[in-house]
């Protein structure tokens, strides 16, 4: 991959286009090669990271068949770690701009919302058991 | 003449589709699809309630583990976590001017697609066999509505890879920052796509 970036960084390159030549916006401004090859790196044990994390969910639920209280438990917080690794390392949240951050607070806020009826319908049923 | 028509050209270029806006700091697809994702946020996250909803409020209510086959729901995560890989790796090759590995990646990605889609299939064309349809039971209806709503946000994918790969990617020539910022774009989707099934995979099929 690297003999095959620098291959393509040479004048023999296509021309530059109207905004420039790789000028690429990105959330922390202009990145060099060695910058992104070290992304690519971290992508790769990010990848790594929720491979062994589903591992250990489909072994933790299925293969010890646990009851289902804990079962819900392991596997709900073994969901959120791989979800904050995807959205914060494959969808850069964990360096994005503020207003992305206002848009996905207004989101949770009213997805909240949504899960607090059929928490309420719970808790309102083990009252009345 | 020639002026004229120049100067309509200009007029017609969508603006911060490259540069951000100076107000938000974000290119204006970006923008976009984070409010498209805020929108899906909610349509997953309203089928998430009801099946919490029904799931709580029903006397018994079956183990996915039981009856579903939890090894190919298995594989078929691996494939999108892959999947996800595979894109931003895309999109990094690109950063770096690498238009040949970029693509590679695409088609990566979409073969992960196809994949989890043809695996699907199988498992859907399993239940039918075993006579169990969105209607026999509300297990089922939420397991067919949600993954089959998945599904097509996998198929949509196809789609826009398939764009990406053949005749989208003539705009490297052209524009090839903006070509870029389109793979980050479809691949921000792609990642939400693949956080759902991060989740649905434990609520349907090991809970």
């Amino acid at each position: 991959m690297t003999e095959q970036t620098v291959a393509v960084e040479t004048p023999a390159a296509p021309p530059a286009t109207e905004h420039g030549h790789g000028d690429v916006h990105e959330p922390g401004g202009h990145h060099t090669p060695e910058e992104i090859k070290r992304e690519i790196r971290v992508y790769l044990y990010v990848f790594a990271s929720l491979a062994v994390l589903t591992a250990l969910t489909v072994w933790a639920c299925y293969g010890l068949k646990m009851p289902v209280h804990y079962a819900i438990m392991i596997a709900l917080a073994i969901a959120c770690t791989k979800g904050f690794l995807v959205a914060g390392f494959f969808m850069h949240l964990l360096t994005e701009r503020k207003l992305i951050y206002s848009i996905l607070m207004l989101t949770v806020f009213f997805f909240a919302v949504l899960l607090w009826g059929p928490w309420h319908h719970f808790v309102d049923m083990i009252g009345h058991q | 003449m020639e002026a004229h028509a120049h100067g309509a050209a200009h007029e017609l270029q969508i603006p911060y589709n490259v540069h951000p806006r100076p107000d938000t700091g974000l290119y204006n697809a970006k923008l976009g699809i984070w409010l498209f994702l805020a929108s899906e946020v909610m349509l997953f996250g309203a089928l998430f309630s009801s099946l919490i909803l029904l799931r709580t409020g029903a006397p018994t209510w079956p183990r996915g583990w039981t009856f579903l086959n939890v090894p190919l729901a298995t594989v078929n995560t691996f494939v999108l976590i892959a999947s996800s890989v595979t894109v931003v790796l895309a999109w990094a090759n690109l950063r770096l001017g690498n238009l040949k590995w970029g693509r590679l990646f695409i088609a990566g990605t979409l073969l992960c697609a196809v994949i989890f889609l043809v695996n699907k299939g199988f498992e859907y064309r399993h239940e039918f066999e075993m006579h169990r349809y969105p209607r026999t039971s509300n297990f089922m209806a939420v397991y067919f509505t949600m993954t089959g709503l998945h599904g097509l946000h996998v198929l949509g994918g196809v789609v826009v890879f398939l764009y990406f790969l053949f005749p989208g990617a003539k705009m490297w020539k052209t524009d090839r920052a903006r070509y870029t910022n389109r793979i980050e774009v479809a691949g921000l989707y792609w990642h939400f796509v693949d956080l759902v099934w991060i989740f649905l995979f434990p609520t349907l099929y090991l809970l």
